[in-house]
């Protein structure tokens, strides 16, 4: 009992992290029908970033301000950064190519992510970051926290959840209930007859890229937290993130949401009661099963035309 | 024609290409303020590519788009929105994943938030059903029910420009001329417009004027009373 709460904890953390990338892939698909494959590599900068503004913040073992104001600030500037970054991406290597057909962008988009991806390795180098939270406040983050029969929950892994379902909720009013949010759902429906109600179509693509890549480098953050990142962690998982937007239903925001979650919960489970050799093995047979048998996902609808 | 003499719409020398393909020749168009102008003609006669290039959806290779005197042939399709301009399209292209409410509030898009209310309330006079069914999902609607709501969707911007592509398509013969007695109801208080349509019979019945578009040149014009008694127009479009 005792292995399965805390393999589910394992995946609730994992999964919640997964569901902030996938909503990136979701949200540009859906507006783009553009598989955005430099995602991943938004979500290592996004690691990095939060890695050198600890730096900048003191370190962990004696920072310059309070722990909180640490979380939040690194948070915060991964946010930022990564969007200034899917901006430019955008700008440059997708714009361009609106027009042309849609395997061009694809193929863009592979180069953006080797691009991003040995520029850092370049600069930075191969090797392991690891945030070393263990330190702030004397392992603090990792002591406190609350007890599920023998499982501890340290406040670690609640950060991680919390925000990444705060984040989440924050996304679907924004998508839901405000103008610009209307006008990306309309565009993402009808990408003509939302420019024939004036929406300014390239504003909605370059907010939906904006959001989209805030989230993963929130995410970079919040799985940086705790595992060491470098420089080519981007490819893996940001198929993992493209992984659960399918299982979810790719463009669907809820979609999203609920197959990050299986597919966090499905590798925690494997990795626990099988191997963790066989986990992403797992994953991926999961995304051929789900391609072939359920291609529009869990909550995705098969596509509806419009008469 | 009004007061000031000036066109709400005026094509002037319009030639359109889709790639080498000549689209529109030499098109001439006119529509003055609260005028209402039909544009005939059969498939691929050029009456969608007409209405894409006066939103700036397509770009002309020559000729001047005139929004109520001024000239707006370079202006990105939003900005033509704004000085006044709306469509019904053709299929309607409702957004259907949203609510009528949303759908109508899209047509506001570039409204300022505080005149909404007075919007929704001039779309809900002019079609109760909308307000009955407004947290419905557009896309399960009827076709009738649709073709109101894309008519709401349009005159929420308040337009003072309103473009109609085939409003009678798909629709039953009841809810044509439903349809119709409502485009004569808005064109009274006042909007200029530019009614699209194969069904030449009803559309001029209630036109002030008209245009026949044939591969893409305007091959006839005149008041519809004149074009109603046309006989090569009778032969071509009215099956008579």
């Amino acid at each position: 009992m005792d292995t399965f709460i805390q393999l589910t904890l394992n995946g609730l953390t994992l999964g919640s992290v997964y569901a902030l990338i996938a909503l990136g892939y979701s949200l540009v698909y859906g507006i783009l029908k553009l598989l955005n494959f430099a995602h991943g590599d938004v979500f290592m900068v996004g690691t990095f970033i939060g890695f050198g503004a600890i730096q900048l913040l003191g370190g962990t073992v004696n920072p310059i301000v309070p722990v909180w104001t640490l979380l939040i600030l690194i948070t915060l500037a991964a946010m930022a950064g990564c969007a200034v970054l899917g901006v430019v991406i955008e700008r440059f290597a997708y714009r361009p190519l609106r027009d042309a057909p849609r395997i061009a962008p694809l193929i863009s988009a592979l180069g953006v992510s080797f691009f991003i991806a040995y520029s850092m390795q370049l600069l930075f180098g191969s090797e392991l970051r690891n945030y070393d939270t263990f330190s702030l406040d004397g392992g603090a983050l990792y002591l406190e926290g609350f007890d599920i029969g023998n499982v501890r929950v340290p406040m670690i892994r609640i950060i991680t959840i919390v925000s990444a379902f705060v984040m989440m909720i924050l996304l679907w009013l924004l998508v839901s209930r405000t103008r610009v949010g209307k006008a990306m759902r309309a565009t993402s429906f009808d990408r003509e007859a939302a420019a024939m109600m004036g929406i300014d179509i390239d504003k909605v693509i370059v907010f939906a890229f904006v959001l989209g890549s805030a989230l993963a480098g929130a995410a970079g953050v919040l799985f940086a937290l705790r595992i060491p990142t470098y420089a080519t962690i981007g490819f893996l998982i940001g198929l993992k993130g493209f992984t659960a937007a399918v299982i979810g239903g790719i463009g669907s925001i809820p979609g999203a949401m609920a197959g990050g979650l299986v597919l966090g919960f499905a590798e925690s489970y494997a990795q626990g009661y099988i191997s963790t050799r066989w986990s992403d093995l797992l994953v991926f047979v999961i995304l051929i099963l789900f391609l072939v048998f359920r291609p529009q996902g869990i909550l995705g609808k098969a596509d509806i035309r419009k008469v | 024609m009004s007061a000031n003499g000036t066109p709400m719409l005026e094509l002037e020398g319009i030639n359109t290409y889709y790639g080498q393909i000549h689209i529109l020749q030499d098109e001439n168009i006119v529509v003055n303020e609260g005028e209402l102008v039909c544009l005939l003609g059969g498939n691929a006669s050029g009456k969608s590519t007409t209405l894409k290039t006066i939103l700036g959806l397509v770009r002309p290779r020559t000729g001047t788009v005139r929004l109520a005197g001024e000239d707006v042939t370079q202006l990105p399709t939003a900005h033509r929105i704004k000085r006044g301009l709306a469509i019904v399209p053709e299929n309607r292209r409702l957004f259907g994943p949203m609510t009528v409410l949303e759908n109508l509030e899209m047509g506001a898009y570039l409204r300022p938030k505080a005149d909404l209310k007075a919007e929704f309330e001039r779309v809900y006079e002019l079609f109760p059903l909308l307000y009955e069914r407004r947290t419905q999902l557009a896309g399960t609607m009827s076709g009738g029910e649709q073709q109101m709501v894309a008519m709401g969707r349009a005159l929420m911007s308040q337009p003072k420009m309103l473009l109609m592509d085939e409003p009678s398509m798909g629709l039953a013969p009841i809810l044509v001329e439903k349809s119709f007695e409502i485009i004569k109801h808005v064109n009274e208080s006042g909007v200029g417009m530019l009614v699209v349509e194969q069904n030449a019979n009803v559309s001029l019945s209630i036109a002030d004027r008209g245009y026949v578009l044939s591969t893409g040149r305007v091959v006839l014009e005149g008041k519809a009373a004149d074009l109603l008694q046309n006989e090569e127009l009778r032969k071509a479009y009215l099956g008579r």
